[in-house]
């Protein structure tokens, strides 16, 4: 008996709890984002610490917090383990009051992350993760996908590496949602310009050593050998492919994605030549070199942003300028979201663009070159651009994403 | 057929690691009979350390040949005066449960300040550059890394089945009582022993680090394979560690070539059908 | 090679306490373990999707204990049909739509048809031998699910219905599911309790002491362990059925040897060959994991120093440091 009243006084204070709840959601004006994020592994360089403080750093730009909003930012550290980051997002959502997740390198830990966010109802901005499913197959009303994705590369660097020749190819992938997203789309690419595709080698993610997969890509004897994965494992495999005599062979690599961190790993010794597709780089205009420089001075090693740095930056201060625009934190994801894709985007780093319904934001790509090593004129003097892809040429046309949030 | 010999070739190098780190537990195991679950994390130890002397005190490759076994060794020694001897005398699970937690404290601790992704450490410059072999470029640098760890083991082998120290050793293995009877001091020679076992696991360390990097999960999940070496090859015997070390790498190397979905666990297999046949692995006395 | 293989009485296994509580202090601390487990969602201090992990990790030590506590065999790859159970259980139920109870099903009856082929393998040897080979086949295990195309490698199995249970109880209800969990692992919990104290139970614990002698008394040994890890198989596979609809994915983590190792810990820390250690380890464990997960890879270093510290000191673990002391109280008074 005594059992059954102290269950229904908790079930009445709960719900007491909750119609506060709702009624001061409107002028709620706290807002917690949490970083999930690759902090320590092989990702850790282009997201990682740096997302945090981009995150900071759009907080700060906002101005809101001069407006009397309470906005703070926690970091997590999934260690590229889709249960560990569905772990810590779940615990985020229903202990520790995160309304927004942002970053989240890794497609595997994406689109478990993804899920999660919509069924909790919060709102999820990626920027580190590159699986074009994010705005594809998997979209979601509480998903934004930032900065870049597998068919813009496939696209950008795919195409003008088969239009100067390399037709034959053989892909060197890592084995996870990422790599094979980026291993078919580049597929497509190559097949759609009259390429052939020789055959493909799978590797485990964050492998050291790449010499016996180096071997089976070199016997392919495909003229490109398309390195479809990311961060360190890009950079060992660039690495060792010259130790094994691959270029030197007369066989090209085509690194797919390369971030601004992998490039100053590798040293432009090794790195020159190396054609890529980015959406952002430090040195395009007055407004980068200010973010770079600022972001720059407080990172720890001093390191330069990366394309996913900043698409964090631009990210967070978008979704808190919808935030303002409703007047408060609803505490629903999904409106959060609506208001993002209804309102354009401006901002220094990437520009004027626009969120589409599937949640794929819109703006320019480039196609770069790492510099020579005489063409550099000081630190972190990489990159050179050879092309602009247009925003409406850059990503995936809606209609073909099969996302069904596209009528 | 040039892919073949390109990767048998690799299986070669891979081959080299698994035969010093399986000699360095057979010698441990020998003397003390624990399996030394942290062998793993000395190897990376052994790679830190040539990482450090570069770093910190601008010591190049050479004298990380040398200097990080003795540094790592005397951590190994440490390990034994403070820990290892009060297991004396109890179950030989307990050693396995111990240096299990002992591989966890070094590898989290390195994992805490390095981060999980490998630090780069360069190819020194003598060995820098490839031989052309017709059917594949070979690095230099791998090359020497088959040729000298060949030279080690065999050394190691010499000293234990061949001379007078190594006499002592076996005699202490086999009847520490009455070797102690003899004026020995049995414990010191333990301490020695698993010392030494320790260092050769640093020493394929250093010989690692510029292929593998230096990372600090970098010997978790190699020295399970290098486990399964141990007991296909049978505990206790030094050539046979050193023979199914190479063996195995050779084995993967096929593997890799003629189907390479199964290369990552053809060692296993291998495993299991030496128990079933063998159980007290190829090389392995009855016990 | 002394006495490395044998199975001699003192060099006998590292299980512990000889002793037992007495029965009605057992019955006693059972009744009270389930009253705070079934009270403590209703407080609010906790949260309940924590506590459904600890269960499962419960479940998985209670069946790991099994082995070593009363066979006295090591194995290091219990994590093989921890992970085999989740992945059976996620992609029945999310492929061929299982209802969660034929999904639990499946997985566990999987985990027990890897336990056989494993068992088969590994029993031929003991000792530290026993504990290697099962480390070995269980990285093999890990390999092929590596590589399986069903579990999809790096990114696991995700999204898992909860369903149904029975048709009846909608287990997405978290505390729906908290009870079905809890059930679970009372009925786990009580089983392995009357296995341990039957005829069955005695001849394992005499295998432990001395297996020589079970032999010579005419018991074929073999057999008995072999059933034993079977056993304790399964119930690891249960452990994982249900934690993987707990979490709603499968992942590489439960199948790596790292979890091996910690439910060695688990129960190290709780205490080995006692009934309500490895509840006990497994709660203080995954507590431990919960409450200090901002502290990055400092966790792993603190279960290396727990586990060093066990070893070196306090091999008995908490309730075997318990009874112990309990047992010293009587000496005292009589």
């Amino acid at each position: 008996m005594q059992s059954r009243t102290i269950t229904a006084l908790l079930a009445a204070v709960a719900a007491t709890a909750l119609t506060v709840g709702s009624a001061t959601a409107q002028d709620n004006k706290t807002v917690r984002i949490g970083n999930l994020s690759d902090q320590s592994g092989l990702y850790a360089d282009l997201g990682g610490p740096g997302s945090t403080l981009a995150a900071q750093m759009a907080i700060e730009d906002s101005g809101l917090v001069a407006k009397g909003w309470k906005i703070d930012v926690i970091a997590g550290d999934h260690q590229n383990k889709p249960d560990v980051g569905t772990n810590i997002a779940r615990q985020w959502y229903d202990v520790d009051k995160v309304d927004v997740i942002v970053d989240t390198p890794n497609s595997g830990v994406a689109l478990a992350v993804n899920q999660v966010t919509r069924e909790k109802n919060k709102a999820f901005l990626n920027s580190g993760a590159a699986t074009s499913d994010l705005s594809g197959k998997a979209c979601s009303p509480n998903t934004v996908h930032w900065t870049y994705d597998t068919w813009m590369l496939a696209h950008g660097t795919g195409e003008a590496v088969v239009k100067s020749g390399g037709d034959s190819w053989f892909f060197l992938t890592a084995d996870y949602a990422f790599g094979h997203a980026l291993e078919r789309d580049t597929t497509e690419v190559v097949k759609a310009n009259k390429g052939t595709v020789t055959g493909a080698v799978r590797h485990p993610l964050n492998t050291a050593d790449f010499s016996s997969f180096l071997l089976q890509a070199q016997s392919s004897k495909a003229k490109i050998i398309g390195l479809a994965n990311a961060g360190g494992d890009t950079t060992n495999s660039i690495k060792q492919a010259s130790e094994f005599g691959i270029v030197a062979g007369g066989q090209k690599l085509a690194a797919l994605l390369l971030f601004l961190p992998d490039v100053h790993a590798l040293g432009l010794q090794v790195a020159q030549g190396l054609t890529f597709t980015e959406t952002f780089y430090w040195d395009m205009n007055d407004q980068t070199r200010a973010f770079s420089k600022r972001f720059s001075e407080r990172m720890k090693n001093k390191m330069m942003p990366s394309m996913v740095h900043a698409g964090v930056y631009s990210a967070v201060l978008h979704y808190l300028k919808a935030m303002e625009a409703l007047g408060g934190n609803p505490g629903d994801g999904a409106k959060v979201v609506a208001k993002m894709k209804e309102m354009p985007t401006d901002d220094a780093l990437f520009g004027k663009g626009t969120i589409r319904a599937d949640g794929r934001k819109i703006h320019p790509a480039y196609l770069f070159e790492v510099k020579k090593p005489a063409e550099s004129k000081g630190p972190w003097d990489y990159y050179k651009l050879v092309a602009t892809i247009p925003a409406d040429k850059a990503f995936r046309p809606a209609a073909e994403g099969g996302c069904s949030l596209v009528k | 057929m040039q892919a073949l010999y390109g990767q048998l070739v690799v299986g070669l190098i891979n081959g080299s690691f698994y035969a010093l780190l399986s000699l360095g537990l057979a010698v441990i195991f020998g003397m003390l009979n624990i399996i030394n679950f942290a062998h793993g994390a000395f190897y990376m130890m052994g790679a830190f350390a040539a990482y450090f002397l570069l770093n910190w005190a601008g010591l190049g490759y050479w004298w990380a040949l040398l200097l990080a076994p003795l540094m790592v060794g005397a951590v190994g020694v440490l390990v034994e005066r403070t820990m290892l001897q009060w297991l004396t005398g109890l179950d030989h699970l307990y050693g396995l449960l111990l240096t299990f937690g002992l591989a966890l404290v070094i590898q989290g601790v390195f994992q805490n300040e390095f981060g999980s992704s490998g630090l780069p450490y360069a190819i020194p410059a003598e060995l820098r550059g490839a031989q052309n072999l017709g059917f594949m470029f070979l690095p230099n640098y791998r090359a020497w890394v088959i040729v000298f760890s060949l030279v080690v083991c065999l050394a190691t082998w010499f000293v234990i089945e061949r001379t007078k120290l190594g006499a002592y050793l076996r005699a202490a293995t086999e009847r520490p009582e009455l070797v102690r009877a003899f004026g020995i001091d049995v414990p010191r020679m333990i301490t020695l022993t698993y010392g030494f076992g320790v260092a050769l696991a640093a020493l394929a360390g250093v010989l690692a680090a510029p292929i593998n990097q230096v990372r600090p999960l970098m010997g978790a999940d190699f020295i399970i394979v290098v486990f399964a070496v141990v007991v296909i090859g049978g505990m206790g015997s030094i050539m046979g560690s050193i023979v199914t070390g190479f063996a195995l790498g050779l084995i993967e190397g096929l593997t890799k070539y003629f189907y390479p979905e199964a290369s990552s666990t053809v060692v296993f297999v291998i495993m299991a059908i030496v128990l079933l046949v063998k159980p007290n692995g190829l090389f392995g006395r009855t016990a | 090679m002394t006495s490395a293989t044998h199975a001699a009485p003192g060099s006998a296994p590292p299980a512990a306490a000889s002793g037992r509580l007495g029965a009605r202090a057992e019955i006693l601390a059972f009744l009270v373990m389930a009253g705070l487990l079934a009270a403590l969602p209703l407080t609010g201090l906790i949260y309940p999707y924590f506590l459904m992990q600890a269960l499962c990790f419960a479940i998985f030590a209670c069946a790991f204990n099994l082995l070593i506590g009363y066979v006295g065999l090591l194995s290091f790859g219990h994590a093989m049909f921890l992970g085999t159970g989740g992945y059976i259980a996620a992609h029945s139920a999310k492929v061929w739509g299982f209802p969660p109870e034929l999904a639990i099903l499946a997985g566990l009856l999987a985990a027990g048809a890897i336990g056989t082929l494993v068992g088969l393998l590994a029993i031929r040897r003991q000792g530290i031998y026993f504990a290697m080979t099962t480390l070995a086949l269980s990285q093999m295990v890990y390999f092929v699910y590596l590589q399986a195309p069903f579990t999809h490698g790096e990114d696991g199995i995700q999204s898992v219905p909860q369903g149904r249970l029975f048709g009846l109880f909608d287990l997405s209800q978290q505390q729906t599911f908290y009870y079905v969990v809890l059930a679970v692992f009372l009925i786990a919990f009580l089983l392995i309790r009357r296995i341990v104290n039957s005829p069955f139970g005695d001849i394992l614990k005499a295998i432990r002491e001395n297996e020589p002698r079970a032999i010579s008394l005419g018991y074929r040994t073999e057999r008995y362990k072999l059933m034993a890890f079977v056993l304790s198989a399964t119930l690891a596979g249960l452990a994982g059925s249900v934690k993987a609809l707990v979490a709603q994915n499968a992942s590489l983590t439960d199948v790596h040897w790292t979890m091996s190792g910690e439910v060695v810990l688990m129960c190290l820390v709780g205490g080995l060959g006692t009934i309500f250690g490895p509840v006990i380890g497994a709660v203080v464990i995954i507590a431990m994991q919960q409450y200090l997960a901002g502290f990055g890879q400092w966790v792993l270093v603190i279960q290396g120093v727990i586990f060093i510290a066990c070893v070196l000191a306090f091999r008995r673990g908490i309730v075997g440091e318990i009874i112990a002391f309990a047992q010293w109280r009587g000496a005292e008074k009589r």
